[in-house]
């Protein structure tokens, strides 16, 4: 995907919140990817090394909840958990599911100095 | 938000506009920290030189504080004093732009809509034949995203209806902060049809919220059956699946339903047309779904303008009887 622009997005938010909380470095950063997010884990903690490089993030660890894929069937009308947007129904076997969770991509908290 | 995939900073450019538009949304100020004197919401004392250790309280007078760090919580394992809660999600400056785009269409009564397709698949032929159509009808309008080449706004351009080119260097994806640009040269007029074609790729453009009505994924039937399959994320954002060179289906031994039954596997409630921007087919389903779209777009403004009028109606009931 654009997982080296993603991690220019998350410098920025940590920057900005540098100036309102003031702190001068980051230790750690703590991501929410959601299952559908689009995002890969691995081209992220990538990317996310190379633009932190010569910022207040610099060397912060990088921390990834990976949030579940929620989905709600049409066909049994429950709402089950789901590996890919296309995974058939584990209740029914149902082929028709609409993603309600895991497309999140958000930044929980910072440990910061 | 960085607009390209990390490797393009400082190469977009909109037509027309006197510089790259890029950089100055980029302001990676790395701003000196001045710690004196700063109040960390610990009673208004003065910290000089105040270090918090890791997993330490803030030392008050006599009284140790937890809880008052910046994230106003205690969370085991964790120094509390040095966690920040931020709860944003990563895309949040996008979307903003965002925001303010679809704020600025619903105002001017214009539908937009969000063209993504892969390469090829026929999306500028598809618009020019779809300008074509329309004729006079409606005010029309086209922003062309491309890596480079102002190719695709010429075509546009030849059919009468203005276009604008938006080049993304090494950019994967329009995003909202471009089209907020391309809107400024633009100037679409009001209750008009703004077509964004986004650059082609069935990946990044879907995670881009560009401040669209709807996104309309164009899919031709040369891409193989299995497309919506390989490429989740863009066919579940889309609400429009076009179906394209349904002309060609017959030479390239494919099955139609096998691409509509693959797009609805990975969003069930995705509207699909089978269409040939070349021989015409289908097209009239299209106009009537625009139709449909950009009556929904004139009703909201009206109603918006209704609520003004009605706004200004109270506000005269307060004037002094002469």
């Amino acid at each position: 995907m654009h997982e080296i622009s993603l991690c220019e997005g998350i410098l920025q938010i940590v920057e900005d919140a540098a100036k309102r909380d003031a702190f001068s470095a980051v230790r750690r950063v703590r991501l929410e990817i959601g299952r559908f997010s689009g995002v890969e884990v691995g081209a992220l903690r990538f990317g996310f090394d190379v633009v932190m490089k010569g910022s207040l993030a610099e060397g912060a660890a990088l921390e990834i909840i990976e949030v579940p894929g929620e989905a709600y069937c049409f066909d049994c009308g429950e709402s089950v958990v789901i590996g890919e947007r296309f995974d058939p129904c584990p209740r029914c076997g149902g082929a028709r599911l609409s993603p309600t969770g895991g497309t999140e991509m958000r930044i929980r908290d910072l440990e910061v100095i | 938000m960085c607009t390209v995939c990390g490797c393009g900073e400082g190469e977009v450019r909109i037509e027309g506009a006197e510089k790259r538009v890029n950089g100055h949304h980029h302001p990676h100020e790395h701003h000196p920290h001045d710690h004196h004197g700063h109040d960390h919401g610990h009673h208004g004392h003065d910290h000089h030189d105040h270090h918090h250790g890791e997993g330490q309280g803030v030392h008050s007078g006599q009284d140790l504080h937890f809880g008052q760090g910046p994230a106003r919580a205690h969370a085991p394992g964790m120094s509390q004093a040095r966690m920040v809660a931020i709860e944003t999600d990563i895309l949040a400056k996008n979307d903003g732009y965002a925001r303010i785009n679809r704020q600025r269409f619903a105002e001017a009564g214009i539908l937009a809509l969000n063209l993504v397709s892969s390469p090829g698949s026929g999306k500028t032929t598809l618009l020019c034949k779809t300008i074509a159509l329309l004729g006079s009808r409606w005010p029309l309008g086209v922003i062309e995203g491309d890596q480079q080449t102002a190719n695709d706004a010429m075509r546009i351009r030849e059919t009468g209806a203005p276009a604008i080119q938006i080049n993304t260097g090494k950019g994967c994806h329009l995003d909202a902060h471009m089209v907020g640009h391309a809107i400024d040269h633009l100037k679409p007029e009001p209750f008009s049809v703004l077509f964004i074609e986004n650059v082609g790729n069935l990946v990044c453009p879907a995670a881009f919220d560009l401040g669209e009505a709807a996104k309309v994924a164009v899919l031709s039937v040369t891409e193989g059956e299995d497309k919506p399959l390989k490429y989740p994320d863009m066919f579940a954002a889309a609400e429009l699946v076009l179906l394209n060179k349904v002309d060609l289906a017959p030479h390239c031994d494919v099955d139609l339903d096998a691409y509509e039954r693959n797009a609805r596997r990975v969003n069930p409630s995705v509207e699909i047309l089978r269409v040939s921007a070349r021989t015409g087919e289908g097209m009239e389903a299209w106009l009537g779904w625009l139709d449909a779209r950009r009556g929904e777009a004139l009703t909201r403004a009206r109603e918006a303008a209704e609520r003004r009028l009605a706004a200004i109606s109270e506000a005269q009931v307060g004037r002094i009887p002469a």
